[in-house]
């Protein structure tokens, strides 16, 4: 019998170009996607070489992190050359590209699995560190440098030296008011901001068979906030329901020999991995990001924790530091802290989901006053569906602003930003120092609680409004 | 690439753990479509407070950082390298880095270089203490060595053999190309293409 593998192994074996001993292992790419951010110096570098793309077939580029939320134009003239660059360098090379202001366009982790590209087995990379999303399909995703972009253009192939494997097993019903995104901010809290490193995590266990793709796309988009080189989940019914139909998924006969082929992808039973963690599904709670790492977190019922109670000195430091920067004091309850902006987009939580899920809860409700709120949908695709539905009235009629898609206060590389001082309850996935910002503070949430604190105006539950 | 064995300077002590990337070098930085330039952002608002370490004058001119565990996490930017590099670093030495920020240092010659948390700490007393100590870190005889401190760290060993010779890492893949064509005839053919 042959050695039970696991699914992580199964996708990277398959993928082997070359192997020699001493030598990480070249892996083929099956999709490279692109953004306008960490692509123009690797073009650049294509050029001076007088190399070309090797797979401009395999190869989709799109413009997210700059570009303006509200109708245009783009006033700032640095990001309007970086879009430009990509659009000249997609022009150039013949690389297929969802622009700014066409139908196609978002965060490129959304319109990947959106228009199908994202399917089971293949490994995905991209010059960008949440790509990590794409595992929820069962596809090997990383996120790149852009050395690494340049490399995969020339080659279509990456040198990757072999990961480690970690199971992590979420088990039991999740409490009502809990969504995918408080498991991953569980995770986080329980493993730390390095309990990843070196290994792609496999998200098992009845619980996160439960989730939509969705659901699986927030968890996995945030594995490598827990420094992990991928997240997976096994592919299954939910997983081919959701891919049938889409644009660039199989048809036909094509379509029977995928799903054989795709069924034949989750771990063995007995298959190791080098590590293991279990969670409790049922004991968790909303959490609540207090600091400026996503694991500086608590559940919504906690309180700010005391910084000397950290046992580990850089832990106690860093504590320190973060509520200095967070101007929180310890031991205030985190339902009394009152953000100033709520914003629901970004990578993690910008789809039709968790659009549904905060229009539901301010639905006939009213933003607190003072409260910026906006929502960004993740794609053009996301917002179309939203206006279908009228999702966009809800949140409007609630003082919500209804944007365009794109990154925006995710990072703050577009005109959307926190001002110094300014505090936000935010779906995306980074607390980090001025993520949102200079002088921003972040508190990272599910898009429901993100919802009832701009109504509440506290950090608060749909259950507490 | 230039090929890299040894650095030997000064060092900066950023006594921090969980360093991200964003804060080496923020996002509104990021615009830039050239290589170079990113020094003048490198850790931006951290510098604004005068006490900042690398503000700290008797550190001028070093050539070597010292950070707390968990180094370069976040996003993926190479941009963060390149803004080190710019600085003048040539070796950043941490108790642990995250992986696309080590792989990114390793693709431009700055040397990440991992020792265990006690050394680390022993490093930055020391240049606490004497700005002026010297620290070698040599990447073929994989040793890192301060008046106070000898230890020997390790490092993958086809990316130090890379660095030491100085190879284009694209070159190295291009001698596989007919394995490369190979690989893709016996592709799926129901693979999605843009
Ligand atoms: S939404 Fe945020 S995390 Fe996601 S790709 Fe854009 S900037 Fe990165």
């Amino acid at each position: 019998m042959p050695t039970p593998q696991t699914l992580a192994e199964k996708v990277w074996e398959r993928h082997v170009v070359h192997r020699a001993a001493g030598e990480p292992d070249l892996l083929y790419v099956d999709l490279h996607l692109v953004h306008e951010v960490t692509s123009p110096q690797a073009f650049e570098a294509l050029r001076l070489a007088g190399r070309g793309v090797r797979r401009p077939d395999l190869t989709v580029a799109t413009m997210d992190h700059n570009v303006p939320t509200t109708e245009g134009p783009v006033t700032d003239a640095t990001s309007a050359r970086q879009m430009e660059a990509l659009a000249k360098n997609a022009k150039e090379f013949d690389i297929t590209i969802y622009p700014w202001g066409s139908a196609g366009q978002g965060i490129v982790h959304v319109i990947g699995p959106e228009m199908g590209y994202t399917q089971p087995g293949l490994t995905i990379v991209c010059g960008d560190s949440h790509t990590s999303t794409h595992g929820a399909f069962g596809a090997l995703a990383c996120g790149i440098g852009t050395s690494e972009v340049e490399h995969v253009l020339a080659t279509q192939t990456l040198p990757q030296t072999q990961a480690k494997t970690m199971a992590i097993t979420v088990e039991g019903d999740l409490p009502a008011g809990c969504s995918a995104k408080d498991v991953i901010l569980g995770i986080i809290n329980r493993i730390g901001t390095g309990g990843g490193v070196g290994h792609v995590l496999e998200y098992r266990g009845s619980a996160i068979r439960a989730l939509s793709m969705e659901g699986r796309m927030t968890i996995c988009n945030m594995s490598i906030e827990a420094g992990a080189r991928a997240g997976m989940v096994a592919p299954d019914d939910t997983t081919f329901a959701y891919l049938e139909g889409r644009p660039h998924a199989p048809t036909g006969p094509d379509w029977e020999r995928a799903l054989d082929d795709w069924r034949s992808l989750p771990s063995d039973p007995g298959a190791t991995f080098d590590a293991e963690i279990a969670i409790d599904a049922a004991a968790l709670r909303p959490y609540v990001s207090w600091g400026t790492n996503p694991a500086q977190s608590v559940t919504i019922d906690d309180a700010v924790p005391e910084p000397d109670s950290f046992a580990d000195d850089a832990k106690r430091d860093a504590a320190h530091r973060a509520l200095t920067y967070m101007a929180l004091e310890p031991g205030i309850r985190i339902r009394d802290i009152r953000p100033d902006t709520v914003f629901i987009g970004s990578c993690t939580n910008s789809r039709i989901e968790d659009l549904r899920v905060a229009a539901g809860i301010v639905e006939g409700r009213t933003v607190a006053d003072g409260m910026r709120a906006l929502v960004v949908p993740g794609s053009v695709a996301v917002k179309l569906k939203a206006e279908q539905e009228g999702l966009d009235q809800v949140f409007i009629d609630a003082g919500f602003d209804w944007r365009g898609a794109g990154c925006s206060m995710c990072l703050g590389m577009n005109p959307d930003i926190l001002a110094p001082g300014e505090r936000s309850a935010s779906t995306s996935n980074r607390n980090f120092e001025g993520r949102q910002g200079k002088g921003g503070r972040t508190h990272l949430v599910s898009p429901a609680v993100a919802a009832a604190t701009a109504i509440a105006g506290h950090l608060t539950t749909p259950e507490d409004l | 690439m230039e090929p890299v064995s040894r650095v030997e300077g000064t060092a900066v002590p950023l006594d921090r753990s969980d360093v991200d990337t964003d804060q080496i070098v923020p996002a509104q930085f990021l615009k830039r479509i050239e290589r170079t330039g990113f020094g003048p952002f490198l850790f931006h608002e951290w510098r604004k407070d005068p006490s900042f370490v690398l503000n700290d004058e008797r550190y001028a001119g070093a050539t070597i950082l010292l950070a707390g565990a968990n180094f370069g996490g976040g996003s993926s930017r190479e941009h963060a390298p390149w803004a080190l590099e710019d600085h003048g670093f040539r070796a950043v030495i941490a108790p642990s880095f995250a992986d696309i920020f080590r792989n990114n240092c390793c693709k431009i010659g700055l040397l990440p270089v991992e020792l265990p948390q006690e050394s680390v700490r022993a490093l930055m007393d020391a240049v606490l203490d004497d700005p002026t100590t010297r620290i070698v870190v040599d990447l073929d005889a994989l040793s890192v060595t301060a008046p106070s401190v000898q230890e020997r760290f390790a490092f993958d060993d086809f990316r130090r053999w890379c660095l030491l010779e100085g190879y284009d890492d694209i070159d190295l893949t291009l001698r596989h190309i007919e394995e490369i064509a190979s690989y893709e005839t016996r592709r799926p053919t129901w693979l999605p293409t843009a």
